[in-house]
């Protein structure tokens, strides 16, 4: 029962940080039908500046509480990466053809990946002293890490805030009538172009979160963003593109699938994973929650 | 596609200088050009397979990666199991899995379009990188698996030549053949009916099903045809490269297929066959001379798209044209 309840908090572990990057790569394709193939990359360069900054601040001291404050910086590094690319790369592209936008992001990809190690090196960055400090609690008879919980309450968090944004807000509404009809809303006076801003900044620093939270967890290393794009990827098309319901719900799926595939078929996990998403992609295209 | 006209008559007469230089250039340059050569023009048949797909039927693939690695791994498992080593077995092995595997994922994903056929094309590819990354008692992992020098039409490498020698002469020439006849075959293939109705689909899907043309069957066999190309690249590469890994079949290589079909020019016949060989050159180049070449790689296709978007041969095309009006 004991290990049971870690695989199942490990599942959500997995699930909440995968919502931030597939909820952010799912809010942007929903509002702008932009697919960022960077948008992985976005998510490390959040763990990166927070596993900077906490070395910087903690430089070999004993670890403070006041440090958490510091998670935010990978998320905000994150956003303020976003505001950046839109309005340079993406905004030309949006009366071309789809084909050059997914071009453009998997160039950002190339570049952004680089990027990385020209800023913070070849070698992985940690910023373990935070995961450390919180030490553990006893289930059962079993230690369990207490900062994974706190990964699961900030997701949760996250996933909460998002849908108040999204649905009881003006903000949200104006975003949900672009996405729904973009011409439309833009006769109606919103200002379509801001609402891109917003919505790829909000994607960005989503996953820029996710990089923060988890980066005291496991750590920053290159190639980090390209991995977990792909799961994104398989979360999104098992929700739907541009569902944020649908991406809590395929990051919950993929959560369990892959903590018990780790744990008890390890050659396919990755495999059963893909083949989940083509299953689903070939009786629903759109997704479990998605709409043509 | 291209508003130059094109007869079989006009495609011959500019071919074949082409070829024919092609054909001298190992007296000419030192062997590493030749070789470096020869992966661009296995570059350039993979692209000519994946551009039947992007340019003349309109659907962006994002899991070629999958067919160019299964000629590889078909040629792996043909050493490491049957100890064969002729590369006519490799050929008839790496075609005939690609194919296979072509038309199955084929059937899966015509019927969509667009993102959806790219997300699926991706999600299949990456079925088959994971197996080969985690099978690694039989894929060897990310260790890869060693090809040896194969034998050609029954002729064995004598023992002692040196490997690069033997590359950038009869395995060169034995590459330059397969492109000649690869790329006339595709030529053969884009103007025949079957080809101008996937340009009818790809223009108008709505009109194309009007007219009588079975969409999804027609999809299907292009889908299949770019397969097979992809995958008979994929085979003629590994015996150059000497090891396969599984970084051939992750998608991040289907993203350099699109770029360098994109870079010559997908709109074109001849646009991704350059765009093979000019990236060939780029990444190595961008290779030997910065650990950040990948970033070199992602400032090229960014202002491609942003300033070229027809490719080299695109925008040559258009420059040609522009002067003849003038002229």
């Amino acid at each position: 029962m004991d290990t049971f309840l870690i695989h199942l908090l490990n599942a959500l572990l997995y699930a909440s940080v995968l919502f931030l990057i597939a909820g952010g790569l799912s809010l942007i394709y929903g509002v702008m039908r932009i697919v960022n193939l960077a948008h992985g990359n976005v998510y490390a360069v959040g763990a990166y500046a927070t596993a900077w900054s906490v070395g910087r601040v903690l430089g070999g001291g004993q670890p403070s509480p006041a440090l958490y404050l510091l998670l935010p910086v990978g998320a905000v590094a994150a956003a303020a990466l976003g505001a950046v690319i839109e309005p340079t790369l993406l905004r030309p592209l949006y009366k071309r053809a789809e084909e050059y936008q997914l071009l453009i992001t998997f160039g950002l990809l190339l570049i952004l990946e680089d990027l990385l190690r020209f800023i913070w090196g070849p070698y992985p960055l940690s910023a373990s002293s935070l995961f450390e400090a919180l030490g553990s609690l006893t289930i059962g008879e079993s230690v369990y890490p207490s900062y994974n919980l706190v990964v699961i309450v900030v997701g949760a968090i996250a996933a909460a805030a998002l849908w108040a944004f999204i649905y009881k807000t003006k903000f949200g509404v104006i975003l949900r009538a672009t996405s729904q009809n973009m011409r439309m809303a833009s006769a109606l006076g919103v200002n379509v172009k801001r609402i891109y801003l917003q919505a790829f900044t909000l994607g960005c620093f989503m996953a820029g979160l996710g990089g923060a939270i988890i980066v005291p967890q496991q750590g920053a290393v290159l190639g980090m963003g390209v991995d977990a794009l792909i799961l994104a990827f398989v979360v999104v098309v098992i929700g739907g593109l541009g569902s944020l319901e649908g991406a809590l719900l395929g990051a919950l799926m993929v959560g369990v699938v892959r903590e018990f595939g780790i744990a008890f078929f390890p050659e396919v996990e990755l495999a059963v994973l893909y083949f989940m998403a083509a299953v689903v992609l070939l009786i629903r295209p759109a997704g479990l929650f998605g709409h043509v | 596609m291209s508003s130059i006209p094109a007869s079989p008559k006009r495609a011959l007469l500019s071919a074949i200088p082409i070829a024919v230089i092609l054909f001298f250039l190992p007296l000419l340059v030192a062997p590493y050009q030749v070789t470096l050569l020869a992966y661009g023009l296995i570059f350039a048949i993979a692209a000519l397979g994946f551009n039947l797909l992007l340019g003349y039927t309109g659907l962006l693939s994002f899991g070629h990666s999958a067919y160019f690695g299964l000629g590889a791994y078909a040629v792996a498992f043909i050493v490491k199991y049957l100890e064969i080593t002729s590369m006519e077995v490799f050929l008839l092995g790496g075609v005939l899995a690609s194919a296979a595997v072509a038309a199955l994922f084929g059937f899966l994903c015509v019927r969509y379009t667009r993102i959806f056929f790219g997300i699926l094309t991706l999600a299949l590819s990456q079925v088959l990188w994971s197996l080969a990354f985690k099978f690694y008692w039989v894929t060897g992992g990310t260790d890869g698996l060693r090809v040896p020098t194969p034998s050609l039409m029954g002729v064995r490498n004598p023992a002692g030549e040196d490997k690069m020698i033997f590359l950038a002469h009869r395995y060169y020439y034995y590459v330059l053949v397969i492109f000649l006849v690869g790329a006339s075959v595709m030529w053969v293939i884009v103007h025949s009916p079957f080809g101008k109705a996937l340009q009818a689909i790809r223009d108008n899907e709505t009109r194309a099903e009007f007219v009588g043309v079975q969409v999804w069957r027609y999809r299907w066999v292009a889908f299949l045809v770019s397969g097979i190309y992809t995958g008979l690249a994929g085979t003629l590469w590994v015996p150059l490269n000497g090891l396969t890994t599984p970084d051939i079949l992750h998608w991040t290589f289907s993203g350099k297929i699109v770029f360098f079909t994109v870079l010559g020019g997908f709109q074109t016949f001849t646009g991704p066959i350059i765009g093979g060989v000019v990236y060939n050159y780029l990444e190595t180049y961008a290779v030997g001379h910065t650990v950040y070449w990948q970033m070199v790689l992602g400032v090229v296709l960014v202002l491609l798209v942003l300033v070229l978007p027809a490719g080299i041969a695109g925008t040559a095309n258009r420059l040609i044209l522009k002067l003849r009006r003038e002229a």
